[in-house]
């Protein structure tokens, strides 16, 4: 496989995931339109329902902010091309922007200029795990900026409780209200450092809904908070109804005996995700 | 009570249709909308305080909280995906932007707070939802690009775009123009609910 392949294939990724809506997504949020018993609710899903079908049809983004583009590699140390896979994604990023289009999020903190080309400093976000072997598996996650800017990081006390932890969760998805564009998908990091409980909370959101931790404690917490956000109230677009979250997933990290940080993340109701694999000896696949 | 069916309005819209519009109903609209988000409310602002003419008449006009994608083609400007954006970010900006403008109707997403709600009953005012997220059903709405300004200096995202759209929608009424704001009863309601579960 030659450097163009390889962009080719990270092209298409881009552009997958941000026209066409995993199927396990849609049917939750259709299961959330059966669910519901507003008027407003019904309405609001009905027609993001209608948007999933149209980007699909007219290979439009779903959304007009296609997002921070979001890499999670596992990379085998043997990969073939791996001294290509970063020159590959960049041209795909620029050649995504131009083509598919995207819209252009990168821009300078200070200057406020925009690249034009959603690509700058550490953006895209790469986020590269070195693995055993000959393969390369590649993630991406687009999230808007609406959904990201109700990102939040609480260093908790190590003796306050599960609880405590549970209710800062639940509090600040409903203080977040309609501004996440729920229904949202919650990925919430108990554990690690500061920056490592918010990055495995993002990393939690890649998890297919409906799946629970297999530790059945943090599962159990995951199905507490799941419920109270629904009752809740908040409902789609924050304006009332039945389902406030599609799903929240928790993923653990080992802690310092000092701390214990809980980073939440939310993801708008259109989660865009999707993978390809490529294999050492030039096979590709798209697991789901 | 909030009406079910959906009521189609026609740009500009008067003050005076704006009455019989209570929080909760859905509305569709028909005409011209223009984009107005962070640095376009912002600037248009600066121009009201300086004295100088805004590049398009806002009386009565209908705007939404947008940056679209947008692409040059032979035949123009192409939309591809222009939804709304959160709202709330105006929030600081839109007191003052409605008081100078006197635009009639806001769309937007994620809801609008006290100091907008105010403005709203003020000036007569309703801010509407646009289902979040929905940028390629609300382009599929978009028939034309009539215009668009300060696209060199603000780029494409926060350029003043101007659209011709046909029913446009839904949107859902949700502060309306004696200040009752939906989003916020149900935030409230929802905290109260919270707390009665979790001690």
């Amino acid at each position: 496989m030659k450097l163009k392949e390889l962009e080719e294939l990270i092209f298409e990724l881009i552009k997958k995931v941000e026209t066409n809506l995993p199927e396990e997504v849609v049917s939750e949020i259709k299961k959330a339109k059966n669910r519901e018993k507003t008027e407003t609710g019904k309405k609001i899903l009905e027609s993001i329902l209608q948007n999933i079908e149209i980007a699909r049809e007219t290979k439009k983004p779903i959304c007009q902010d296609t997002g921070t583009l979001t890499f999670f590699i596992q990379m085998g140390s043997e990969f073939p091309l791996r001294d290509k896979l970063k020159k590959a994604l960049l041209n795909a990023v620029e050649k995504a922007t131009k083509e598919v289009p995207l819209r252009s999020n990168t821009v300078d903190p200070i200057t406020n200029k925009n690249t034009g080309n959603n690509i700058g400093n550490y953006i895209p976000y790469i986020d590269l795990e070195i693995t055993n072997g000959r393969d390369c598996e590649i993630t991406l996650l687009a999230k808007g900026g609406g959904s990201e800017n109700m990102s939040k990081l609480k260093m908790f006390n190590p003796t306050d409780s599960l609880d405590d932890i549970k209710k800062f969760v639940v509090n600040h998805i409903v203080e977040a209200a309609g501004k996440p564009c729920p229904p949202t998908i919650v990925g919430v990091g108990i554990g690690g450092t500061s920056d490592l409980a918010l990055k495995i909370a993002k990393k939690a959101l890649l998890r297919p809904l409906g799946e629970r931790h297999s530790d059945k404690t943090v599962s159990k917490l995951e199905k507490e908070i799941i419920e109270l956000a629904n009752k809740s109230g908040i409902g789609p677009m924050g304006l009332g109804g039945k389902t406030t979250v599609l799903d929240v997933h928790i993923e653990i990290g080992h802690r310092h005996p000092a701390s214990l940080p809980v980073g939440v993340v939310m993801q708008c109701w259109a989660h865009r995700y999707g993978k390809v694999k490529i294999y050492g000896d030039g096979r590709v696949e798209w697991p789901r | 009570m909030a009406k079910v069916e959906e009521i189609l309005l026609e740009t500009p819209v008067d003050k005076k249709t704006l009455k019989k519009l209570e929080a909760g109903d859905m509305i569709r609209i028909n005409g011209t909308i223009f984009t107005f988000r962070d640095k376009a409310h912002q600037k248009a602002i600066e121009f009201y305080k300086r004295k100088k003419k805004l590049p398009v008449d806002l009386n009565n006009a209908v705007i939404i909280h947008c940056g679209p994608i947008a692409k040059k083609t032979k035949e123009g400007w192409k939309i591809f995906s222009a939804g709304p954006t959160t709202s709330m970010r105006m929030e600081k900006l839109e007191e003052g932007f409605i008081k100078y403008s006197n635009i009639s109707v806001i769309i937007g997403k994620g809801g609008m707070g006290e100091s907008t709600a105010k403005a709203c009953r003020k000036f007569n005012v309703v801010y509407c939802t646009f289902p979040g997220g929905s940028g390629a059903l609300a382009a599929s709405y978009i028939k034309k690009v009539k215009d668009v300004f300060w696209l060199e200096e603000l780029g494409m995202p926060e350029a003043l775009w101007v659209f011709e759209v046909e029913n446009f929608g839904p949107l859902i009424v949700t502060i309306d123009i004696r200040g009752r704001n939906l989003t916020e009863e149900i935030k409230v309601r929802a905290k109260e609910r919270i707390s009665s579960y979790i001690k």
